[in-house]
């Protein structure tokens, strides 16, 4: 149950640490984060975002759709604020340098301006709704601690974040694909997973059934440690979806890159994990006969993995007339291991809020900054810059402090910040003038139809 | 849309000084696609009496068409009808009240069936057996009318609360779900023609390059490609949110294309948002005009309606209350069904529980009668274990009064239904949902085992998982556990409970030892 007052925290964040307290002060600390937030946040850019079009230049524009969008802050000792809004981009910038919050989120656009909700009735026509907000997702790197051995909780590194990747991929392809979706923002989360935003005004407009819809769609993996097999393909051949992201990216994820860094069958523990999967009990013990007895062997441990996969594959090939869930035995375990996790709650609710973007973790001291999907093997999140970092690129003059938003390749951020601009601003809002434009004039030429003899 | 069919609009005579009809302007109207919203006069007549005014033993008018088709099967030959607009005619008073307890039985039949983990097909064969029963009438035109005025009753006494209306969605959208399956190809068709639908069938150049993909999506569920031409819909995706939820549909670029035999899938959407949109109308008008102008005639019948059938709900825990938090352990062990034992001992050995635990095992708690105060100190006294008690106090404590209805929108939460918790989805990390369905063979096993079940009691347990029956597994548990029988069957946690403290202190129902 999601209910409006009671908020949607980030659990994990809060819960796996002790209180939050400052780890390593080079990287965060209020000093640091007011100026970042006096000089460096792009403002009127999230504004442009979040106003699609809407500027009140056009006839066609409604000027308070801004005003109606929520955002909450987070403030230094935990304080929550909900249903805050703002009439235009100075008005929230304003609001942003009076409080520094930790954390700002972006909820829905409302029926009636967050703020003032309580004047309204709750029943009759002016009822307090959400009726507009983007589609979201959000893939933490926690939901995979049961397939990654290099880290857990809330650690992250260089062998277990290709994970995040492949999961950009898959999903990124899908929507565009599949849904026809064009203006997608990725995000990272700040810490150890990424955040999407869909903003086409199709999915804006999707109802919580069709959201479900979506996530549903999405979701693969059911389980925890109370079942055994969490990814169940029933042995029948995959959907068009499933069979497109396995053959263009997870299988050669699998079997390359995650092999090598996580050497999936190296001990018996791991491979134990594996054979579970497998539904037929003898296939299993010859498997675990054979590997018990190579146990000792002199080959590397990606070696003897990759030996293994091979062993595993051909044995299941052989044998999978055997039974109907055998036939997408290997599949189902390639699933299980690199098929996107996305956080479900997330994306089926439209009241639910989510971090902005160009926000700064305050457990990190890192940028939330945008990924590109058609880059994101080469986006690495420890070089993501940090706010002392960016302080001190301020300190030391590199920085052109009159200049809103800087979005040269020089600085640090001004990378980001064009990125997101140039592949994600302005389509988007060349794309919603058209759409303001087209419809105003659908207006005009139905009015003109009523008043004609 | 067009709008259903009707003949013509048979407006009663006008009478003088009628005390006893009464006539509703717009009561029902629900179809917000025209202009001109239909008036709708339902009118309500006094039965017997003596007054020269009143219209003693009138009969009603039908006003719909009477289709008379060959077939002799009730249920499926009279048209589905799709409520659209509520019709003109007289009801009396005592039919306005009958027809809806019939269709109340037929809709809480369903809910039972759906409850009960029931498959697609036994689900036909219970909506066919159903509405036989309760409201086949001889004349098809007469059942006809009972179909539609007792589902705009109906409407009037679920309309009034978010949760009454949750129920009457999900139950008149899955009864038109059977009901249109039970229905032969040339009456589907009929029916999807009356929604208006906009949507092409996919032919040509297009359909040659899609196949590849369609026949490995007919694959993927186990069917085998069609031999003969098969007809597809090219719909947007958001029409069909079932058949994309469950990946049974290709996607491309927004559209779905969706097989002739999974048209249902495309009416029930349709079914519903309307339905959704006329119970919010339906509601303003209760709440503003009907309910005070009927306060001594329909508004008791339509209060006591909802009441009826619903079962208990267990936000009020009665003989069992003042569980005690000393007590607490050893009632787990005693008297909790296997979702809450698991939920419970998870918490004492983790000291923390994800959010779909907390709500699932706390307001069960609620149920059985832990008061705040004492819920409060519980969850304190475990996760203060794990996040120290200043987190707990900025974190979980506010949720926990939320469930007791004390912050926000002071809503008296109630504790799931063995329906809610089957139709979860755990996580992660989750503890919560019907171990039944949510466990594998082996660790299930191993938790009866923990149950004192024998192997022979836990067999027919098995045997009933392996069926999709959680809650018949979970009866039988029961019956085990306490050697005695439950034939009304577990649909609610708090009913185990309940069940078994009758079983454990039969003599001594307010002292909880």
């Amino acid at each position: 149950m999601t209910r409006d007052e009671i908020g949607n925290r980030e659990e994990d964040m809060i819960i796996d640490d002790p209180k939050p307290k400052i780890q390593n002060p080079d990287e965060f600390n209020v000093h640091y984060l007011r100026i970042y937030y006096g000089n460096l946040f792009p403002y009127s850019d999230i504004h442009k975002w979040l106003s699609y079009g809407h500027d009140g230049k056009h006839p066609g524009c409604d000027e308070f759709y801004f005003g109606r969008r929520e955002f909450s802050f987070t403030l230094e000792n935990d304080v929550y604020l909900r249903y805050k809004s703002f009439k235009n981009a100075s008005a929230m910038e304003d609001a942003i340098k009076s409080n520094f919050p930790y954390k700002i989120d972006i909820g829905a656009v409302y029926s009636v301006d967050p703020d003032k909700r309580h004047a309204y009735a709750q029943s009759g026509t002016n009822v307090f709704t959400p009726v507009e907000r983007e589609l979201v997702f959000d893939i933490d790197i926690t939901d995979y601690d049961d397939v990654r051995y290099c880290c857990s909780g809330a650690d992250v590194c260089s062998n277990c974040w290709p994970l995040m990747t492949v999961a950009i991929k898959v999903i990124d392809t899908s929507l565009r694909e599949d849904f026809g979706f064009k203006h997608i923002l990725w995000v990272f989360s700040g810490r150890r997973g990424v955040h999407c935003w869909v903003c086409d005004p199709k999915a804006r407009r999707l109802t919580n059934e069709q959201r479900s819809a979506v996530a549903e769609y999405f979701r693969v993996y059911k389980g925890n440690e109370n079942n055994a097999k969490k990814v169940d393909l029933m042995g029948h051949s995959l959907h068009p979806f499933l069979a497109r992201s396995y053959v263009d990216y997870l299988k050669n994820f699998f079997e390359g890159e995650l092999q090598a860094t996580q050497s999936l069958f190296s001990s018996k523990e791991k491979y134990e994990k594996i054979l579970e999967m497998i539904s037929d009990e003898d296939i299993q013990s010859e498997l675990r006969g054979k590997w018990e007895n190579s146990a000792r062997s002199s080959l590397s441990e990606e070696a003897t993995s990759l030996l293994r996969w091979e062993q595993l594959k051909k044995m299941l090939q052989s044998k999978k007339q055997k039974a109907l869930s055998l036939r997408t035995c290997i599949e189902e375990i390639v699933f299980t291991f690199t098929y996107p996790r996305i956080d479900l709650e997330v994306s089926k609710q439209m009241n639910h809020l989510l971090k902005a973007p160009f926000c700064v973790h305050p457990k990190t001291g890192r940028v939330c900054v945008p990924i590109d999907p058609n880059n994101c093997d080469e986006f690495d999140p420890m070089a993501v810059p940090t706010l002392s970092q960016l302080i001190e690129e301020i300190n030391s003059g590199g920085f052109r402090m009159d200049v809103d938003g800087d979005d040269s390749d020089r600085s640090l951020l001004g990378k980001s910040i064009k990125f997101f601009r140039s592949s994600f601003l302005e389509p988007l809002l060349k794309s919603c003038k058209e759409q303001i434009e087209k419809s105003y004039k659908t207006k005009i030429e139905k009015t003109k139809d009523s008043f004609s003899w | 849309m067009r709008l259903l069919s009707s003949g013509p609009i048979n407006r009663p005579n006008k009478r003088k000084s009628r005390s006893s009809a009464y006539i509703f302007p717009a009561l029902l109207s629900t179809n917000p696609y025209s202009l001109a919203r239909t008036v709708l006069q339902l009118q309500v007549l006094r039965n017997g009496g003596n007054s020269k005014e009143e219209e003693a033993g009138s009969k009603m008018n039908p006003i719909l068409p009477q289709k008379r088709t060959a077939s002799n099967d009730v249920v499926s030959s009279p048209k589905l009808p799709l409520y659209f607009t509520a019709p003109a005619m007289e009801v009396r008073l005592e039919e306005f009240e009958l027809f809806a307890i019939d269709r109340l039985r037929v809709l809480k039949g369903v809910s039972d069936g759906l409850a009960r983990g029931r498959n697609p097909i036994e689900m036909d064969n219970l909506v066919g057996d159903l509405w036989k029963k309760n409201m086949r009438l001889s004349d098809v035109s007469e059942m006809i009318n009972k179909d539609i005025i007792s589902h705009f009753v109906l409407r009037l006494v679920y309309c009034r609360s978010d949760e009454l209306k949750k129920w009457f969605l999900s139950m008149e959208t899955a009864l038109f779900r059977y009901r249109f399956r039970l229905q032969n190809l040339e009456s589907q068709r009929a029916t999807v023609g009356e929604f208006g639908l906009p949507y092409k069938a996919v032919i040509g150049a297009e359909l040659e390059s899609l196949k590849e993909k369609l026949w490995q999506v007919a694959r993927s569920l186990g069917q085998t490609p069609p031999t003969d031409e098969p007809i597809y819909y090219k719909v947007p995706f958001e029409e069909v949110p079932d058949l994309v939820a469950s990946r049974r549909v290709l996607l491309q670029k927004g559209y779905a294309f969706v097989a002739g035999s999974q048209l249902v899938s495309l009416v029930v959407t349709q079914f519903r948002s309307h339905l959704s949109k006329a119970l919010i109308l339906t509601n303003r008008k209760w709440t503003t005009t009907i309910r005070e102008r009927e306060k001594d005639r329909l508004t008791p019948i339509v209060e006591a309606l909802s009441t009826s059938y619903l079962g208990p709900d267990y936000s009020q825990s009665n003989e069992y209350a003042d569980i005690s938090l000393k007590d607490i352990d050893q009632v787990s062990k005693s008297s909790f069904p296997l979702c809450m034992r698991h939920l419970f001992e998870k918490l004492r050995e983790d000291h923390h529980l994800k959010h779909g635990g907390r709500m699932q095992l706390g307001l069960f708690l609620k149920g059985v009668g832990l008061k705040l105060d004492d819920a409060l100190a519980f969850w304190r006294e475990e996760f203060t274990k794990k996040v120290g008690s200043e987190r707990f106090d900025k974190e979980y404590a506010y949720a926990i009064r939320h469930n007791y209805g004390k912050e926000g929108k002071r809503t008296d939460y109630t504790p799931y239904a063995c329906q809610k918790v089957i139709s979860s989805a755990p996580g992660v990390g989750d503890h919560h949902g019907c171990p039944y369905r949510h466990f594998s063979e082996d660790n299930l096993r191993a938790a009866l085992g923990r149950m004192g079940l024998s192997s022979r009691g836990m067999e027919d347990v098995m045997d009933k998982v392996k069926n999709k029956h959680y809650q018949l597994a979970c009866t039988l548990t029961f019956e085990a556990v306490y050697g005695t029988s439950c034939d009304a069957g577990i649909n609610h946690p708090n009913q185990y409970f309940e069940e078994a403290q009758k079983v454990l202190k039969p003599k001594t129902p307010t002292a909880l030892v």
